[in-house]
């Protein structure tokens, strides 16, 4: 199994302390995550963790159930690239006067999807959302024009065939849940799992 | 029927009238409610208000003042695992809390049930570098199964519930809670305990699924050769009569894992021994033998499979597990049955057919017959005139006809007593498996009594293991608790020094350790004890220790330089094993 980005979906109860708890199950094996946003979810007063990494599947998976097994997650999903729709915002700060100087910058900004959010006399900063690979590509294009400052948010996703987490946690609430709750890959999807 | 009714609902109401009582008299509350008896601590700074409140239930809790935070936790471990009740520690913040660390550890690699309560600053000085102030949460959060920081006195009775709740529900473990002194000191209307039963965000096990149950039974059923191995899960799931009824059944030899150990009664007849590098010949051979291998609450730790690439291949795995997580960790499972073993046991014994296997089984025989000629002979009655550990062992098995509590610590003892020590009950075998701590025995042994009042309990540990937490000696001295104490003294650290041997061209380097008079020492707490040499004086001794009305500490010098085999090398698979 070769390696590629995976995409980890967390969703826990808001705990102080469980970032931690979950960021040490990565660590504790050497292995590097490349972005790890949190945020609200669909469902108030439930977190979303969304963390990507680069690995194989059986260790995603592996690590899919050490988070799962957290007292405070109630879910956790891994998803490649092909199977979510993910976004990651970058700001760009350049020297104002090269844009008003030349036309040709503010055209390449065009083609990048940027735009302005911030202009002041020194310098303005502009936003872009994409995938990697078109966030880093305006770097290039800008820093032969003095980029002075570039951040980049994590990723966060959208898992396609998700149906959201709302009808999950009144399952999760109920004391005897439905089968779908305690579902486990390698019981649901059996076929696909063993077949090595 | 009607009496009952109304004292019911007068103990309802009583509880429910609210008083207004202090965070650290909520805490020993909780824990009368959750039915703690026993609690195994040491006060400080940080934790006195809890203390203070204690002063008022010292009648109904019993608490064991160790010397020593980390004796407090192995105490509590061996407790949990006797009794099969949840283990209580107290402990104050700071160094207090870290020396739980290692028990934590431990705890947590053997699905041990703890509650640790420590003590913490004020929650204002928190991150001030105040004095004995230690970031406790995030020093035991790979450590513990959950943990949790109480700043506010109206948390503690549901956080403790929860902590209850968590450690012993599904795969047990330890829990820590640590309450800063604000919050112990704290007044606040109390209304009364309520446990816990849910957490909509963990599920400590699953509804069975039958088609897995049929799966299961379907490969077992066809099976030629199948090979049964369990684990701790037996036990913790309290399922050593549906294991039997299943084994039984079907026929199948059944091996351990050293925390199995005991749950089957050594001398069944199914019981074909120990599992793993220093287990015996037979099971680990026809591990790689069998066509089924259906592994019952155990987690294929590396000391049991040997090299994973060598283990087992030709098999079919079964494996029940209550943690998902362990299926498919290590080896691949072709059927995953994923529940408690309480009730997956009984589902699956229902579905398979009444066999018995004379020929497989004879072929474990046959392993046994092998082993006993090249070491269990020698070992148990030895020509040499040096005593081995295990007559030792064989001798205390005479004696105590398998119904004693062994707790050993880690070392070559430790390898010897669970090959040969007999055992007739379940929650017998205390020790330390996962994480393989010195110095545990000596304070799980003072807790195992705790644990199990009516029995007798033996302590067999090292003469280096011993010296790491001797200092449980004054617990024993103050409490009065009887533990016998069998010191096995080969004058070195003899596990390593036995792999220098063989595998570091006996270069010993820094094994060669020394030892106080042990006896001395032991009469110093005022506990009585002697030291032998001798194989004639060996069955009297022993008899004497086990006969003595208190602690009693044997010394045993045995030889130097022997070694425990079977073995299966690191880095080999487990047909690999090494008779001498």
């Amino acid at each position: 199994m070769s390696k590629q980005e995976f995409t980890i979906t967390v969703y826990t109860e808001n705990q102080v302390g469980l970032l931690n708890r979950i960021a040490i199950i990565f660590s504790r094996r050497k292995i590097n995550i490349e972005s790890l946003n949190t945020s609200p979810s669909e469902v108030p007063s439930i977190h979303r963790f969304s963390i990507l990494i680069h690995e194989t599947e059986e260790v995603v998976r592996k690590l899919a159930r050490q988070i799962e097994k957290q007292v405070d997650v109630l879910k956790a999903y891994y998803n490649t690239n092909e199977e979510i729709v993910w976004q990651e915002l970058a700001l760009y700060k350049v020297p104002t006067e090269i844009i008003t100087e030349k036309v040709k910058v503010e055209r390449l900004l065009r083609e990048h999807g940027a735009r302005a959010i911030v202009i002041r006399k020194d310098y303005t900063i502009f936003e872009t959302t994409g995938h990697r690979e078109e966030t880093d590509k305006l770097i290039k294009v800008l820093e032969p024009y003095g980029l002075i400052e570039f951040v980049r948010s994590a990723r966060v996703a959208i898992i396609k065939d998700s149906a959201g987490f709302h009808s999950k946690l009144r399952e999760f609430e109920r004391k005897e849940p439905a089968e779908e709750v305690i579902e486990n890959e390698f019981l649901d999807k059996q076929d696909e799992v063993f077949t090595m | 029927m009607e009496i009952l009714t109304a004292q019911q609902s007068s103990t309802e109401t009583s509880s429910s009238v609210e008083r207004t009582i202090s965070g650290g008299e909520a805490l020993l509350d909780a824990l009368l409610h959750e039915g703690v008896s026993t609690i195994f601590g040491y006060p400080g700074g940080a934790i006195m208000p809890i203390y203070d409140s204690l002063y008022d239930y010292r009648d109904r809790l019993n608490h064991i003042l160790v010397r020593h935070e980390q004796g407090a936790i192995h105490a509590a471990q061996g407790y949990a695992r006797t009794s099969g009740d949840v283990g209580v520690v107290f402990a104050t913040s700071g160094p207090g809390a870290t020396n739980l660390v290692t028990g934590l550890a431990d705890a947590q690699i053997d699905s041990t049930p703890l509650v640790c309560i420590t003590g913490q600053v004020f929650a204002h000085l928190l991150g001030t570098d105040a004095f004995q102030e230690t970031d406790v949460i995030n020093i035991t959060t790979p450590i513990t199964k959950w943990n949790y920081q109480v700043t506010d006195a109206t948390e503690i009775p549901s956080v403790i519930a929860k902590a209850f709740y968590i450690a012993k529900s599904g795969r047990p473990g330890p829990v820590v809670i640590d309450i800063t002194k604000n919050a112990q000191l704290q007044k606040f209307s109390y209304s009364g305990y309520t446990p816990c039963d849910h957490i909509r965000s963990y599920r400590p096990k699953p509804v069975v699924r039958k088609d897995y149950i049929e799966k299961a039974a379907a490969l077992i059923n066809g099976a030629k050769k199948p090979f049964v191995i369990f684990g701790q899960g037996v036990i913790l799931g309290e399922a050593e009569m549906e294991f039997r009824s299943f084994i039984e059944k079907g026929g199948f030899p059944a091996a351990w894992t050293i925390l199995g150990l005991s749950a089957l009664p050594t001398d069944h007849p199914q019981n074909v021994g120990m599992l793993g590098m220093h287990g015996n010949y037979g099971p680990n051979l026809l591990t790689n033998e069998c066509d089924v291998l259906i592994a019952i609450g155990m987690r294929f730790d590396d000391r049991v499979t040997g090299r994973l690439d060598k283990y087992a291949k030709q098999a079919k795995v079964v494996h029940l597990d209550i943690d998902p997580s362990e299926i498919d960790k290590n080896v691949k499972a072709e059927v995953p049955v994923w529940g408690d073993c309480k009730e997956t046991l009984p589902l699956l014994t229902a579905l398979i057919n009444k066999r018995t296997f004379p020929e497989w089984l004879k072929e474990f025989q046959d392993c046994h017959i092998q082993e006993v000629e090249t070491v269990i002979q020698d070992e148990l009655n030895p020509k040499s005139a040096v005593l081995t550990m295990g007559e030792v062992i064989r001798e205390l098995n005479e004696l105590t006809l398998g119904d004693a509590v062994i707790v050993t610590d880690v070392g070559q003892h430790q390898m010897v007593a669970c090959r040969y020590a007999k055992f007739n009950n379940t929650r017998s075998n205390v020790t330390s498996g996962g994480l393989g701590t010195m110095g545990f025995a000596l304070p799980a042994a003072i807790g195992a009594k705790f644990g199990a009042l009516d029995r007798t309990v033996v302590a067999i540990i090292g003469d280096g293991g011993f010296q790491m937490t001797l200092q449980e000696l004054g617990t024993i001295m103050q409490t009065g608790i009887q533990v016998k104490i069998i010191i096995l003294n080969n004058h070195f650290l003899g596990m390593v020094r036995q792999w220098q041997q063989l595998f570091h061209e006996k270069r010993y380097s820094f094994v060669n350790i020394e030892s106080p008079d042990f006896v001395q020492v032991a009469k110093g707490y005022h506990i009585h004890g002697a030291s032998v040499s001798e194989r004639k004086d060996l069955r009297s001794a022993i008899s004497k220790m086990l006969e003595h009305d208190g602690s009693y500490l044997l010394e045993v010098h045995v030889g130097k330089e022997n070694n425990v085999f079977p073995m299966v090398p690191q880095g080999c698979g487990v047909a690999e094993i090494r008779l001498k």
